[in-house]
């Protein structure tokens, strides 16, 4: 049982449970603390020290964010001692930090300068140099501004533990400290899988995603060229939030509304390809089965998670099922049965995908990525870059109407849909194995128990008398516990779902900020809610895919899906 | 290391020895490394990564180890050490200045190793000579009043 504990905060007494930080108590009743480098149940050391408050009888000041109460415990946290020591912590941080506001990523959105505003600071009392370090770009997803770092740790916190990737640490000393990989050769010669937690995570404009909206206004601008976007299932749910709807609200017919006054030649949905994601790994999934192939199967849709496996576990990547990411299978089409069929030059054809997603910028430009015979996806927006090239478009996000996604890639199933959440690919399969296997109608579509924020699902299903395993994770800490439970023949499954990121693409690393749990499970809850409004559920019943087996790949794991569907993987260094 | 061919006296086998020596104990990292690099003299990217396979820890927690303390070097230290003062009395009395030359001479910062592996630079707190100041030392010997041309003509001296 839980003790209840008497405070009194600013003079008025409370009742709170054992186990209540300081800062919980105060918010309790109204009371908002400032706080940095705090992030709940992520990053909870107490660095920053901008929380302090005033404890009768303590001798200094404590943290709030990370000190319990106890019994009896008066706290101030307006005292003058207590501002004062609050301010002195902004001004150091702010007097190293650089002054870019106007024109730094977080303008709208950033934690120290929202926080800066609220504590009043106006002026700032020390003049230091200005922190000038190099910029690491090293790679196609992520950059980092160390100079904008004020070194609050949570994107090494979330890297460690919530991802055990550890691409990043504190590295050096006294004021060289730096947030870097291991010999500071920057993200791209390390192991880090560019899922961008760290970036969504960041207080400040430290950590961004590499940016593309300058190459896609060059081809928007180009008469040239012929350019198309897709969007993925998670990008419905949580693109609102950057034009200012709350969490959770469906804007699919807005979406598409919007991006055809930015003018994309088509706007299609990357639905199409996640339901041809399922029909070509649940084939996958059938053949490994029947005919004693390796399994688990395990799901391969997410490229954090595939360059996480190809890193950390390459003893796995037989179990990695062969099929293209729905992304990389959408540009693939595009630029071969699409450009047939519409009788549109393919070099002429500029492939935009907006994703949930930093690491998508990264499996577009792997180097094997490109058996259209151009770069099957030429640039990855992701869902805050989508809502900036809205917004810079002078598109009135109040005033757009509805409107359908284009044909033939307009249509998709609830089970495309629910791809965003953790789970739902599973789901998906799940419902399309099951009518594929006993050739009869599935009446409950709704496999619950893969649904939800928990780290790590199981379930069982009963397909023609054989019992299937399967189990969802989401984070890679939770994919490392599902591998190494399958390494050491403790767990055992023959089909298993893994997305890099905590609750499935709707908490990507390129969803709007913040990401709280609160947001996603909104998120979430909208995907089923999508779902569920729609007439078709199943991915084997939509038309397009129906159709596209038969104009052009004939059937599922065939020569054509081989080539143009199917991918192989690296082991890579850590 | 499965190639070593010396009989077990070269670097990698006594490296080796040495991570036997700790195997399975927790908290170990910086004995560790302060053995490696008495051996080494400095501790190559190799050897860290090394150590960190050996204990299964990630190469950004062993190369924050390292670069954390001031004791361990990750370069090989040149032939002559140079230390420029950097404490109060020296900074007063231009010991920036005398800092900035001997790195623009050497083309190097504190903390590196010149590329002809001649000098390397490290930068100090006091080195208790402040009458002097501003001060340098290389090697044993100290060089006290110091001006950045002054500084041109005893490095020309190494
Ligand atoms: S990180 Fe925040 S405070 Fe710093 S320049 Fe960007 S907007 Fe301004
Ligand atoms: S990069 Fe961002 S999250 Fe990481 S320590 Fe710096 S400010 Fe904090
Ligand atoms: S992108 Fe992911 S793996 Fe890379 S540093 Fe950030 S949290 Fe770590
Ligand atoms: S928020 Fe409490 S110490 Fe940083």
């Amino acid at each position: 049982m839980t003790m209840s504990i008497n405070i009194a905060i600013n003079g008025q007494k409370l009742t709170v449970p054992e186990g209540t930080t300081i800062l919980e108590a105060a918010k309790q009743i109204g009371i908002e603390i400032p706080t940095l480098c705090h992030l709940k149940d992520t990053n909870e050391i107490g660095v920053c020290r901008v929380c302090v408050v005033e404890v009768k009888g303590a001798r200094n000041l404590v943290p709030s964010c990370i000190t319990k109460v106890t019994e009896g415990m008066e706290i101030t946290t307006n005292s003058p001692k207590a501002r004062k020591a609050r301010e002195m912590v902004m001004n150091l941080i702010l007097a190293t930090h650089p002054k870019d506001c106007l024109t730094c990523d977080r303008n709208g959105d950033c934690e120290l300068r929202t926080l800066a505003d609220k504590m009043g600071i106006r002026k700032i009392d020390f003049g230091a140099p200005v922190k000038d370090l190099p910029l690491d770009d090293s790679n196609p997803s992520i950059i980092r501004d160390s100079s904008k770092c004020i070194l609050c740790r949570r994107c090494v916190s979330v890297c460690n533990e919530v991802q055990k990737v550890s691409a990043i640490g504190l590295i050096n000393r006294g004021i060289g400290t730096t947030v870097g990989t291991a010999f500071d050769r920057g993200l791209a010669d390390s192991p880090c899988v560019f899922c961008g937690q760290c970036v969504s995570v960041c207080p400040t404009g430290a950590l961004t995603e590499r940016f593309n909206l300058r190459e896609v206004w060059q081809a928007l601008n180009d008469p040239d060229k012929h350019v198309v976007i897709q969007t993925a299932p998670a990008i419905r749910v949580s693109l609102g939030e950057e034009l200012g709807e709350e969490p959770g609200t469906i804007v699919t017919g807005k979406m598409v509304g919007a991006l055809r006054k930015v003018g994309f030649d088509k706007v299609f949905d990357t639905d199409f390809t996640a339901d041809l994601t399922i029909m070509e790994e649940g084939h996958e999934f059938l053949q490994r089965l029947t005919e004693k192939g390796k399994l688990p199967l395990i799901t391969s849709c997410s490229p954090g998670w595939v360059k996480y496996v190809e890193t950390f576990y390459p003893e796995f990547l037989d179990n990695v099922s062969s099929c293209k990411s729905p992304q990389q299978m959408f540009g693939a089409i595009i630029k071969t049965y699409y450009a047939e069929k519409y009788k549109i030059d393919p070099a002429k054809i500029y492939t935009v995908s907006a994703m949930p997603c930093t690491a998508k910028k990264f499996e577009a430009n792997r180097p094997e990525m490109n058996s259209s015979g151009y770069r099957d996806v030429d640039a990855v927006l992701t869902t805050r870059e989508l809502g900036l090239l809205i917004k810079e478009a002078g598109v009135d996000w109040a005033s757009v109407e509805d409107s359908q996604f284009d044909q033939p890639f307009g249509e998709g199933t609830g089970a495309g849909i629910i791809f965003g959440s953790s789970g739902g690919v599973m789901e998906a399969a799940l419902r399309t194995l099951s009518e594929v296997v006993t050739g009869k109608e599935l009446k409950n579509l709704d496999f619950k128990g893969v649904r939800g924020l928990e780290g790590i699902k199981e379930a069982e299903v009963t397909l023609n008398g054989q019992t299937l395993r399967v189990a969802v994770a989401n984070g890679l800490a939770n994919a490392k516990k599902v591998l190494d439970g399958l390494k050491n023949k403790e767990l055992d499954y023959h089909f298993v779902e893994i997305m890099a990121c905590p609750g499935g693409c709707i908490g990507g690393g390129g969803q709007p900020r913040p990401s709280t749990p609160d947001t996603k499970q909104k998120r979430m809850e909208a995907t089923y809610r999508a779902d569920k409004g729609l007439p078709r559920r199943k991915s084997h019943e939509n038309p397009a895919v129906q159709e596209i087996y038969k104009e052009f790949l004939k059937k599922p794991l065939g020569e054509k899906s081989h080539h143009l569907l199917h991918t192989s993987y690296t082991p890579r260094n850590k | 290391m499965g190639n070593c061919c010396c009989g077990g006296n070269c670097q990698d086998a006594r490296l080796k020895e040495i991570l036997e020596q700790y195997k399975g104990m927790d908290g170990v990292l910086i004995p560790v490394l302060q053995k490696a690099q008495e051996l080494q003299g400095y501790l190559p990217e190799k050897t860290l990564r090394t150590i960190a396979d050996y204990f299964d820890m990630p190469y950004s927690e062993v190369y924050g180890v390292a670069t954390f303390y001031a004791q361990f070097r990750l370069i090989p230290s040149g032939q002559n050490v140079i230390k420029v003062c950097t404490g109060t009395a020296c900074h007063v009395r231009g010991g920036q200045k005398i800092l900035d030359r001997v790195c623009s001479e050497l083309n190097i910062k504190p903390g590196e190793t010149s590329a002809d592996g001649k000098f390397s630079l490290e930068p100090v707190a006091c080195l208790g000579a402040c009458g002097l100041a501003p001060v340098m030392m290389i090697n044993d010997s100290t060089f006290g009043r110091l001006t950045p041309a002054k500084v041109s003509e005893i490095l020309a001296k190494y």
